[in-house]
Order: C-alpha cells, then structure tokens, then sequence
C-alpha cells in the first residue's frame, strides 16, 4: 500500500544555525491550559514572589500536565488568553526580574523504577512537544491490559516547512535524545526503538545514526521527504508497516510514538531536575518580511508573548498573518499578547495570502490523489454542503486529521480541508 | 500594528491554478492546431478562431446576462472552442460553427452551472448536435493539402474519413496515418501531433495516463476481437482525440482511478460496438457522451477506501 502524500515547497532557512538565546522578555503570560485535558488551577496568587521552575499550576484530573514558572519574578496578576484550540484559558502574568533565580527544590529527580520514573516525567510537566500536547506520563502510563508496546517511534519527521526546531535539537543534542530513549525503553519496557527522519535531512540521519551505534535496539530510518510523513498513522505505518485502524491507537499496533523534543527534554530532566520551562522556536517566515539571515531558532521562556517574539524577529515589514505552528497545519492569531506554549514549535510571519477566492470545483481529483488516509475530500465537502451525515459517516469524514494537503493541493483555492473540519465536527456531533 | 488576518489552515497554497491547468490544456492542443493548419490550409485556423471566439463571447454574454460571476479568465471556454473545432471538417461553415458553439457553451455548460457542473464533455454534445442538425456538412471531408491545387475553379476534392472508405478505394498507409495526411476533421487525422499532447499533458500532471490507454486499449483489443486492424481503428476517427482531449475532461469523468479505468473502457466498448454494428463510420463522440451520462452512477460505486477503516 501506498500512502498518499503532497510535495511541499522547501523553506529551511533556520536549519542550519545554532539555537540563540535572545533576551528575556519583560513579562511572561503562562496559560493553565498547556495539554489536552483538565487545564491548571493556578497555586499563586497576584503580588507573589516566584521562581524559575517553581510550580504554579496543577490539577487533580487525571489527564493534565503540571505547570511552571519560567522565569523568577513577580506575579503581576491573572488574565485570560485565547487558547489556539479557541478556548479561553485562565494565564498567570509574571514581571520578569534581573536576578532569574532557580527554584531551590529542582534537583535531578531520584528515579529507580518505572513507578519513579513515571512520575518523575509528571513532575517535569512533559507534554507531546510535537503540537498535540498530550501529557507524556500518561502516554508512557498506558493501560497495559489494553496491549503491549513493543516498539518506541521517535517521530523527527518534521514534515512542515520553515520549521526546524525539531532537527536543531537532534544537531544540538542527540545524545540528550538517544538518553532519552534509553530511559524509556529501560523503564516502560519497550524492546526496540526507530527513528524516523525525513530524507531532507541526511545530516540529522547521519548524526542520529552516530551515536545510535552502540545500541542495535535503535534503529534510524528515513522518510520520504513529503508531506505528511510526521502524522501519527502515517508514520507508524512508514516505520513498521502496521495500520493504525479507525478509532484506535498506535498503542494498538504496539507501538507508541514521541516527538523527538520530547524524548530529548525527558533525558535533560532526570538530568538537572529543571521542568519544561523552555522551548525552542522557530522564527520565520515569508521572505518579503523576514531577511534568510534573520530565520532562527530561539530559546525562549514558555510564556513568551507574539509581541516579543516580534521584536526578536526583526521583520521589514508589519505582517499580515502570524502563524504558530507550520503553515500546513498552524493557526493563524491576532492577538500579540498570545504567550509560546509548551507545543508551540515554530512562529511565521506571513504576508497576505496569494488566493483569498474561491473559484469552482473542476473535479479534477487532486484532493482525492493527496488524501494521506485515502479518503474522498470532494465528496465529503459535497455530503458537507448537503448536512448529509449518514453520507459524511460512510465517508469516514471523522478520520481527517486536518492535514490540509487537500487545500493545498486545489487549483480551484478551495477551502476543503476547512470544511472536512465542520464535516468532521458534524459525524462527532451525532 | 495593523490587522492580522484569520484563515483557516493550509496557509501556503500549490502555486496551481485552474486557469494553469487549462491553459497547459490550450499549450497540448497547439501541436494539432498546427497539424491541421499544415494540412488543411489557412481555413482550418479561421475554423478554429471562430469557434473559440463564438466560445468566449457566449460565455461571457450568459455570465453577463445572468449577473453572474466571469469565468472566461479560466479560460475554458477557449477549451471548449478548440475541441468542437477539432471535431469539424474544414469545409464546415461559420455560422454553422457558431451554433455549435452555442449548443456546447450555453445548452450544455452554463445553463447547468458553468465551469464544473456539467454533466458532458461541452464539445462532445456540440459535436453530435452538429452532426445530427447538419450531417452532410460535417461529413464534406476534402483531401490534405487541396488549398495546393492551383486550379482554384475546380472544387476541393472529396474524401471520405478513411472509416467510411467504400470497398474497393484506396485506404491511406499507416505512415500517412499517424502523420495525419489523410481526410478528416481539423484535430483528429494527426495522431502524431495528439500524441505530443498526450505527452504534455502527462508531464504536466494534467491527466492522468488510465483514461487514454484504457480507452485506446479497449478500441484495439475490441477491434481485433471482431477481426479488424486495431492499429488501423485506433490511428483513424476521433479514437485518439477523443481518449486523451476529451474522455480525459475533469467535470465529466469519474474521479478515482477505478472510476477512470471503467469510464475508458466503457468508451472504448462503446466505441467498438457503434463501428461494428452502428449505422455510423464513427463512435467515439457517443460512447463518451453515453460515459459522461454515467459518471456519477461510477463515481458512486467506485468509493475510495480509506485506510484502517472498517471493511463494511
């Protein structure tokens, strides 16, 4: 079987310069709402004196990741920000001080077992860095009655333009990520490891494969360079030829997939005890606003707002559409005190699109010859357009994953990838 | 700072465009438009301006009256004025080429919506209205290269499309066959110069290569099957022009490859048949026209599957 895949236009202008650290912003905007699940209750209070790494938010549901300070300052109060799912979420502020001082309880975290281990990744507030933001304890936590995982896949796949925080961490730091892939396999359990990088990357497959020599139960494989090799179902099927069914997990193919940040950042905690209180993100964007030379990486503090970022950007121009994630399956936002959050791996600046009409369906089939999952995009917006949700159910309009390769791909400019979202919403409605 | 703009994802966009697509059809049909103006004279260009002209301005007049949207910057309609011309004999008259395009334009395509909605190739059901409201014109077929006949009182010599070849006349060879030195309309005698478009549309990524080999396959394997010369029903009538220009048209063909293989077939049986046992030399224009009728019914039963579903 062949997946269907999309070419996409090639921007790496930031891939090969080293990650800098810019100056710290003069206040952070922490959302309470950084994973899928129950978001924070915040654990300070306006006016409060905290701590870099110091804990601030947490919550009793079961499926949520603790929050931290990422800076050391002073509370300066609570707002609410847009979360990029469009939910509103409650967000410390915090003044950042000159002094940027550590938290005296961090300290490498004592692991010895899988029970220790486990939560030692809760404490370290660990998320999926690669954009979905599920809690990593509870993806490491499965529910072993349920099925054995058998293979760890490291998705460093990175299949979207313009960012390249992923493939700087592997440059900066492969032996943070083979450690962390160590870790896991040693205490969840899982017997192998692949990583699966794109073509496009031969230099981050040549490092991966370095200092993965010594440990045959990791294995470096590479990806066609298309789009979308670094979606879930996709790349479980590319690295072990396992289909993930409808409605099921990777776990029920056995196998459980993390981003290549996330592995990495797992190894630093145990490491130095500090939590995920930093991210790296990619900065770029349309040529016309932002120079080759000022495309980067940045270590920021989580909590960094838009209009930060701005200044650090050093653009020519005032944008027309901010971006964060990639422009495949990024959101646009309009708000500048929108803060970096733990998934938020890359930033664009754009200008005004190059289509904004639509003109009418041709029916030349290219959405239907680009659907990584094989389903019908044209017929789904035609059901859609219908409200026929018996029709959208047969379709198996619920199993889009948004990739948007069908959009892209359209000659006609049109939205149809938007509308397999509303069809999507629909058949999950009824 | 001024307003951000909200869209929904992707935000980049294939630099693809429909008007791209069409004119990269436009680009595909040059090499017979050439091809026929070598062999049939000047007229046979004057037949073709004509007909796109005839096109635009119908196009443009519906879309006018009916306050809707203009489309021919698609450019389309220039598409659909081509092929009818292509279909045409060169001796056709004008302003019988006019109501031709009227019937392609306006009855087929913009009264069901314009670009993308009609249920048949424009050109196809321009043609065969053509040839049942005027039958002698559109079979008055004249020899290659007959504007060379100096004695300009003599009237242009005769010839019939080498399908409708009495018994015992002298049928064309191969070579002349493939070059397209041979009697027949403007853009199906040279199967060289459709092969060329063939050949650039699929580098292109404009078609798909499953419509036009399954549709010539079928006429060739068909022919045989009733102890013809495949070779000889492939290189003559409109088997060639219609499998890659017209069977190949998005809006009326299915859109999965399944659906692409049974539309092909299906033309290319059809097409057998008609010649086998019709009253007409020719079949390709009703056996797509009748696949055309039949696109939704395949594009119904020839569902993509989508992976990891369940198997019901």
């Amino acid at each position: 079987m062949i997946i269907n895949t999309v070419t996409l236009p090639v921007h790496n202008n930031s891939a090969e310069k080293a990650t800098v650290t810019p100056e710290l912003p003069e206040k952070v905007i922490i959302s309470m709402a950084q994973s899928i699940g129950a978001p924070c209750e915040p654990l300070v209070k306006p006016g409060d004196r905290v701590l870099k790494g110091q804990l601030i938010g947490d919550s009793s549901g079961n499926v949520s990741a603790p929050v931290h300070a990422s800076v050391s300052g002073k509370v300066s109060g609570e707002t609410e920000i847009l979360n990029i799912s469009g939910k509103l979420s409650r967000a410390i502020v915090i003044e950042t001080d000159s002094i940027q001082e550590l938290h005296p309880d961090i300290k490498p975290p004592t692991v010895t077992d899988r029970e220790s281990f486990l939560k030692a990744v809760r404490d370290s507030g660990s998320v999926g860095l690669g954009g979905a933001g599920f809690p990593t304890h509870l993806k490491l936590d499965y529910d072993r009655k349920r099925a054995t995982a058998d293979t760890l896949i490291i998705n460093a796949a990175e299949c979207e333009p313009f960012i390249t925080s992923d493939y700087r961490e592997i440059m900066e730091l492969p032996h943070d990520v083979i450690e962390g892939i160590r870790l896991v396999m040693k205490y969840i359990g899982i017997p192998k490891a692949l990583i699966g990088i794109e073509g496009d990357k031969p230099d981050a497959i040549e490092k991966m494969r370095e200092v993965s020599a010594n440990f045959p139960e990791i294995t470096v494989k590479q990806l066609p360079a298309k789009y979308p090799q670094g979606a879930e179902k996709v790349i479980v099927y590319q690295m072990t030829g396992k289909l993930v069914k409808k409605g099921k997990l990777p776990l029920d193919s056995g196998c459980i997939v993390m981003n290549v940040s996330t592995i990495s950042f797992l190894a630093e905690y145990m490491r130095t005890g500090i939590p995920l209180i930093t991210r790296r993100v990619t900065i770029d964007g349309d040529e016309e606003l932002i120079d080759k030379e000022n495309a980067k990486n940045v270590f920021v503090p989580v909590g960094t707002t838009l209009e930060h970022l701005r200044k650090i950007a050093g653009l020519k121009r005032e944008p027309a559409r901010i971006i964060i994630g990639g422009p495949m399956m990024g959101s646009c936002v309009y708000d500048m005190n929108t803060p970096v959050v733990k998934t938020t791996g890359s930033v664009l600046f754009l200008g005004e699109p190059d289509f904004t009409r639509e003109s009418p369906c041709i029916r030349c089939g290219k959405c239907i010859h680009v659907c990584s999952i094989n389903l019908n995009p044209y017929e789904i917006n035609r059901a859609y357009d219908a409200k026929n949700v018996e029709m959208l159910k047969k379709l198996c309009a619920d199993m889009c994953m948004s990739c948007a390769s069908c959009s892209f791909i359209c000659p006609a400019k049109r939205h149809i990838s938007e509308k397999g979202q509303l069809a999507k919403q629909l058949v999950l409605k009824k | 700072m001024n307003k951000l703009i909200i869209e929904p994802n992707p935000h980049i966009r294939s630099s693809n465009t429909t008007s791209q697509i069409m004119v990269g059809v436009i680009i595909a049909a040059i090499p017979s438009i050439i091809a026929s103006t070598v062999f049939f004279g000047l007229k046979s260009l004057i037949l073709i301006a004509t007909c796109v002209s005839a096109c635009i301005f119908f196009e443009f007049a519906f879309r006018l009256i009916f306050k809707k949207p203009h489309t021919i910057a698609n450019f389309s309609a220039v598409i659909t004025g081509i092929l009818l011309a292509f279909c045409l004999p060169v001796t056709f008259p004008l302003y019988m080429a006019v109501i031709g395009s009227f019937v392609s334009i306006v009855i087929v395509k913009e009264m069901f919506g314009g670009i993308g909605q009609n249920f048949a190739n424009p050109a196809i059901v321009g043609r065969i209205v053509l040839m049942l409201s005027f039958p002698s014109y559109m079979s008055n077929y004249v020899e290659p290269f007959f504007y060379n006949h100096a004695d300009s009182s003599v009237d242009v010599v005769s010839s019939a499309t080498p399908l409708a070849v009495e018994a015992g006349e002298i049928l064309p060879s191969y070579l002349d066959l493939f070059l397209g030195n041979h009697g027949g309309t403007l853009g199906e005698t040279s199967a060289l110069a459709l092969l060329l478009g063939f050949a650039y549309l699929l580098c292109m990524k404009i078609i798909r290569w499953i419509t036009p080999v399954v549709f010539v396959g079928t006429v060739a394997v068909g022919t045989l099957v009733f102890g013809g010369d495949p070779l000889f029903a492939v290189l003559t009538g409109g088997v060639l022009l219609g499998a890659i220009f017209m069977a190949t048209d998005y809006t009326t063909n299915p859109m999965t490859p399944h659906g692409k293989a049974i539309f092909a077939f299906g033309c290319g049986l059809i097409t057998v048949i008609i010649r086998q046992f019709g009253g007409m030399p020719e079949g390709v224009a009703f056996s797509i026209l009748t696949m055309n009728v039949l696109t939704p019914l395949i594009d119904r039963v020839t569902k993509t599957k989508p992976f990891g579903a369940d198997s019901s």
